[in-house]
């Protein structure tokens, strides 16, 4: 029986520690100094809004870590000694370790602007970022967030839902434009406009001011205008969080290096989820992935390597999801901002510019590359296979229907879109059957 | 927009408070021709002189009004039994039939105006509570923001004192009708509209509030989630039910002289139906009634299995019934309220099989009793309550070792639950108005063929039903009845469990874990539990009602009737290729 320490207890780390016992009876302990207990990082936004409480993001009842010999241990690891197997924590307290699996996610970042540490200014990713936001917001007539990523558009429906007016400053040409092609940036630009989101793409911060008390007053963008806030949410993305090591023999990059077996170039001391980057990552995917599903893919994989039987890492089709206020999104395979020279793009969008799908292709194959839904929910198993497949854009189109994953009796959008491949076309036409009614009843 | 919604709320709550001050605004007199025409013959005699006190004297409520009458009747009762004058006990109940004769003033002399200023002003004022939000929450979508900051729905001042208010209701409405005569005489011009040689009954008015709210909230509910069809339909189909099926027609059958009748409504649920009076009037009531008799077995004996087979329990628990009806509308601003501990599962199963097991045996009693048989069993109820808590006792030990963590206080919980199930059974017992339906014999509880259908019609059809299953919704979620007493769902679910096309499908390796779901799933399903392992969702309980897969921000679920074989021990997709693992 060896002694498996974990540090991290976010779905990285929980996830391997749940693995690991279902496959060996090693002792596992799992230390954080964030909380007690796992909870779902993707809901803290539900806390604020107050569609959910802190106890309904905890995936797994109190119970079940003792049920299970799961040990928690919440404190801060110090450091780590690697030659004699031991991390310290604050004071003498030491724990050792027979096996090390660093889970330590990510920090925000925070770029050094002047008026940065001003009260009233923060990013968003604990839980105690949380308990600080609903004190930072308490009276405040207008909010500013900085950066055109998931956390920032959280941040924003965050403060609309407690009506606290938001300026929202934007580097890129459009919301999450290092991310989304043109087209569907604007669709979600248009929904935030349509929530009261005051949207400003292609402006910068220049300073953060203060009113001469430690506090926020104002925040100057690079044209010098001055808007007045006293809230500024700084989400401009995370970084892996490699503190505990960066000084250490363990090799770092921007994140902890790691080869297919997630072993960092130090024996028995592994990382996975946010704080590890692939030093090989396959083809389609890349070194560091900050979602959710990696660190749940990662623990389930090293569970298997730390118990014994060498598992390699190997993501399948990429795919995320997300939601902008009410406009669902679900991505599978690649879909970059910019389409690639030798690629093509099949767009379709509903009238309501609420909806819209954007189908990647190779030019010369045919062959899909991924697609983006927004407002349209798809089978992930389908897209799975037909990516996997290499299945054409002829192909895929005519069988869409297949991947709709949307609950009964919601409008089908695939016959307009194949009205619209048609159209674009007009040397491989599709037909779209339409399912009977005792078809749909017994699908 | 925002001065409209506040007008709403005023009228809306000027309505609620006329409503429940109109419980004082008559004053109750008795003359003594009201008396000789309802009292029956033989018992005028022994009640004239002991009424004597009380005719022609004005009562400024109907609280001490019936307690006047009940307690003249009790006096008369004691006399003829110490007197061992069997015959001459009273058993009929007069105090409601003579406080709805003896009503005078504002109420009975204005009931098409008091009507009009709380049911129409209220509803009108509840709609302009309502409408306007499609206006001021944005854009359709899941609107959920401060639920849970909300003094109404997470148990704050304002769901209690909701919750007090209708265990309230419910508790005079089952056992003490005849306070709330003003009530009934209030909607007394709507039963005449449909019926006009009927009188307004509590069960009229019970059935005209339940209508009311489904509706009303029926709207709230399209409002709330106008961007799902499944949603709208369904809404629109529980409205349809309750005001056509449970409401209208069986009204409407009275007036054509033909049995009442529930043509949606089936056993088990509807616990009466194999009552001897009930056969026989069906039997006796020419071809519509032969016809009811036999379309209300076959709805459970043959509907029951193929639509659930093709469709899951939800074509009944959240499109027709009426329970289902109230919790998805009056209910859903309490879903979140629901337990979803795997502690409140177990208590779940072994509760709600239980009332199964109760109810198929009180029906077999009952035909038993039908078909000429006896049966007859005494215990000792002290020593009930003696087993009863050995059991729990054991189950207390049971648990302990099966989930070393639990906390404790919740195990003890459930012991106290069900022991106190059965004291509280002893302590109705004692109580005047609850021991005439309790089985209670001296010190013995004491089951024959005949009273225990009575004991299932007050524990289960009044308390659980009724008092518990509505009055809990702001304390304990809108489907308590639904998910711990209904024996119907109980055997819907065992259909749906083992022999189905229903199931909600997990989306591959979507899910992010938030809870959304489960937080949302009025019957307590940890469906979070299943689709962060990407396995479907095959649960007895589940009744369909689609909010999991509305509120998942990741469009994780989707409730389909697919193939029987997709449900179970498929592979997982969970878009790792370093592993493989199946449901
Ligand atoms: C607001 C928000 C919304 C998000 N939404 C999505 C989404 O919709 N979809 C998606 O795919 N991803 C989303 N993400 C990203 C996702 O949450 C992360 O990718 C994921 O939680 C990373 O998991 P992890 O286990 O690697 O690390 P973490 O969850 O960050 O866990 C690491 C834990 O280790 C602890 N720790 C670190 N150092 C130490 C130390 N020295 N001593 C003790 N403990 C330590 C930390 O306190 C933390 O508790 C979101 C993130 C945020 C912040
Ligand atoms: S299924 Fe959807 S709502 Fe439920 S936990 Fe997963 S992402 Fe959240
Ligand atoms: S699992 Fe979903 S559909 Fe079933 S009852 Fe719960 S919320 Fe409704």
């Amino acid at each position: 029986m060896q002694k498996i320490v974990i540090i991290g207890n976010g779905v990285a780390g929980i996830t391997a520690a749940r693995h690991i016992r279902k496959l060996s009876d090693d002792e596992i302990t799992v230390i954080s100094g964030e909380t007690d207990h796992f909870f779902s990082r993707t809901a803290l936004m539900y806390i604020y809004m107050g569609h959910m409480e802190y106890e309904h993001t905890k995936p797994y009842e109190d119970w079940f870590w003792d049920k299970n010999k799961i040990n928690l241990k919440r404190a801060w690891v110090k450091s780590i000694d690697f030659d004699q197997k031991q991390i310290q924590f604050d004071g003498s307290e030491a724990m050792a370790y027979d096996k090390l699996i660093l889970a330590t996610g990510s920090q925000s970042n925070f770029f050094g602007w002047p008026g940065q540490d001003l009260q009233g200014v923060q990013g968003l990713y604990s839980y105690q970022d949380l308990a600080l936001m609903e004190q930072n917001t308490k009276d405040v007539d207008r909010a500013v967030i900085l950066g055109g990523g998931l956390i920032g558009v959280e941040m924003a429906e965050m403060l609309h839902s407690r009506h606290i007016p938001v300026t929202y400053l934007i580097r890129e040409e459009h919301f999450w434009g290092n991310m989304l092609p043109k087209e569907e940036a604007t669709l979600i630009d248009n929904h935030l406009n349509k929530n009261g989101i005051d949207l400003r793409q292609e402006t910068e911060l220049e300073e953060i001011l203060g009113d001469g008390n430690g506090k926020v007053k104002a925040v100057k963008t690079k044209s010098g205008e001055i808007i007045d806030c006293q809230f500024v949410g700084l989400t401009v993305g995370v970084h892996p969080n490699i503190d505990l090591v960066k000084d250490s023999k363990v090799n770092t990059d921007r994140g902890i290096l790691v080869d297919e077996n997630l072993q960092t170039n130090v024996p028995d001391v592994y990382a996975i989820g946010d704080c590890a980057q692939l030093k090989n990552p396959p083809s389609h995917r890349r070194p560091i992935e900050a979602v959710w599903y990696v660190g749940r893919m990662m623990g389930e994989t090293v569970a298997r390597t730390v118990t014994g039987k060498e598992t390699k890492y190997q993501p399948g089709v990429w795919f995320n999801s997300a939601k902008f206020f009410d406009i669902e999104y679900q991505n599978y395979g690649i879909v970059l901002p910019e389409c690639p020279e030798d690629s093509g793009a099949f767009y379709w969008e509903c009238d309501d510019k609420e909806k819209c799908i954007k189908i990647i292709y190779k030019k010369e194959t045919n062959e899909v590359q991924g697609v983006n839904l927004f407002g349209i929910r798809n089978r992930h198993e389908v897209w799975n296979k037909w990516l996997t497949e290499k299945k054409t854009l002829n192909y895929i189109i005519s069988n869409l229907p297949e991947a709709n994953f949307d609950p009964e009796f919601f409008t089908h959008w695939e016959g307009e879109i194949q009205k619209k491949y048609n159209g674009e076309f007009p040397e491989n036409q599709v037909s779209v059957r339409k399912k009977g009614f005792l078809e749909k009843i017994f699908a | 927009m925002k001065a409209i919604r506040y007008t709403g709320l005023i009228l809306f709550l000027f309505s609620l408070g006329l409503f429940l001050s109109s419980f004082f605004m008559s004053s109750f007199t008795l003359s003594e021709e009201t008396f000789t025409s309802i009292i029956k013959e033989e018992h005028q005699e022994s009640l004239k002189p002991a009424l004597d006190k009380v005719f022609d004297k004005k009562y400024s409520s109907s609280i001490p009004f019936v307690n006047a009458i009940n307690s003249t009747v009790d006096e008369v009762n004691a006399n003829a039994r110490s007197e061992q004058k069997w015959d001459k006990v009273i058993y009929d109940d007069y105090a409601g039939s003579l406080a709805r004769a003896s009503a005078r003033g504002f109420v009975p002399n204005n009931k098409l105006l008091v009507f009009i200023l709380i049911y129409v002003v209220g509803a009108i004022g509840a709609l302009m509570f309502l409408l306007p939000q499609i206006k001021l929450h944005g854009p359709p979508g899941i609107k959920h923001n401060h639920i849970f900051h909300n003094a109404l729905n997470n148990r704050g001042w304002m769901g209690i004192l909701t919750g007090v208010l209708l265990i309230g209701f419910y508790i005079l409405l089952y056992f003490y009708p005849a306070y709330i005569t003003n009530w009934i005489i209030v909607v007394d011009p709507l039963q005449k509209l449909i019926n006009p040689s009927a009188s307004s009954s509590q069960w009229f008015l019970y059935g005209f509030l339940y209508t009311f709210a489904v509706l009303v909230m029926g709207v709230r509910m399209i409002l709330k989630y106008r961007h799902s069809k499944y949603q709208i339909f369904r809404t629109c189909s529980v409205m349809f039910f309750q005001l056509a099926f449970a409401f209208l027609i069986p009204e409407i059958l009275v007036r054509l002289n033909q049995p009442y009748f529930d043509f949606k409504n089936m056993w088990p649920l509807d616990y009466d139906f194999f009552d001897a009076w009930h056969i026989n009037t069906l039997t006796q009531s020419g071809g519509l009634g032969l016809f009811m008799f036999v379309w209300g077995i076959t709805l459970f004996a043959v509907g029951v299995p193929v639509f659930v087979y093709i469709f899951g329990k939800r074509w009944y628990c959240s499109w027709v019934c009426g329970c289902g009806g109230l919790a998805e509308t009056a209910g859903d601003p309490f879903r979140q309220l629901s337990d979803k501990s795997t502690e409140a599962w177990q208590i779940e199963r072994l509760i709600i099989h239980g009332v199964l097991v109760f109810a198929i045996v009180m029906t077999g009693l009952v035909l038993y009793n039908f078909f000429g048989g006896d049966f007859y069993i005494s215990f000792n109820k002290w020593m009930v309550l003696g087993i009863v808590a050995l059991l729990g006792g054991g189950l207390y030990f049971y648990h302990r070792k099966k989930y070393v963590a639990m906390s404790g206080i919740k195990v003890r919980n459930t012991v106290a639950g069900i022991v106190g199930f059965f004291a509280l059974g002893i302590v109705f017992s004692e109580v005047s108005v609850f021991a005439k339906y309790m089985p209670v014999d001296g010190s013995n509880f004491s089951f024959s063929s005949g009273n225990i259908r009575t004991v299932y019609g007050f524990m289960i059809g009044s308390i659980f039903s009724g008092v518990v299953g509505t009055g809990f919704y702001p304390l304990m979620g809108n489907r308590v009845w639904c998910r711990f007493g209904c024996p119907l769902a109980a055997y819907l679910g065992l259909v749906q469990r083992f022999k189905s096309r229903f199931r909600i499908t997990t989306n591959g390796g979507q899910c992010i874990s938030c809870g959304n779901c489960s937080t949302y799933c009025e019957m307590g399903i940890d469906v979070r539990a299943y689709a962060q392992r990407g396995q479907n969702i095959v649960r007895s309980s589940c009744v369909g009602c689609g909010v999991c897969s509305a509120v998942c921000p990741r469009g994780v679920l989707n409730l389909e009737n697919r193939d029987e074989d997709g449900r179970f021990n498929q592979p997982i997709l969970l878009g790792n290729d370093s592993i493989s693992v199946s449901n």
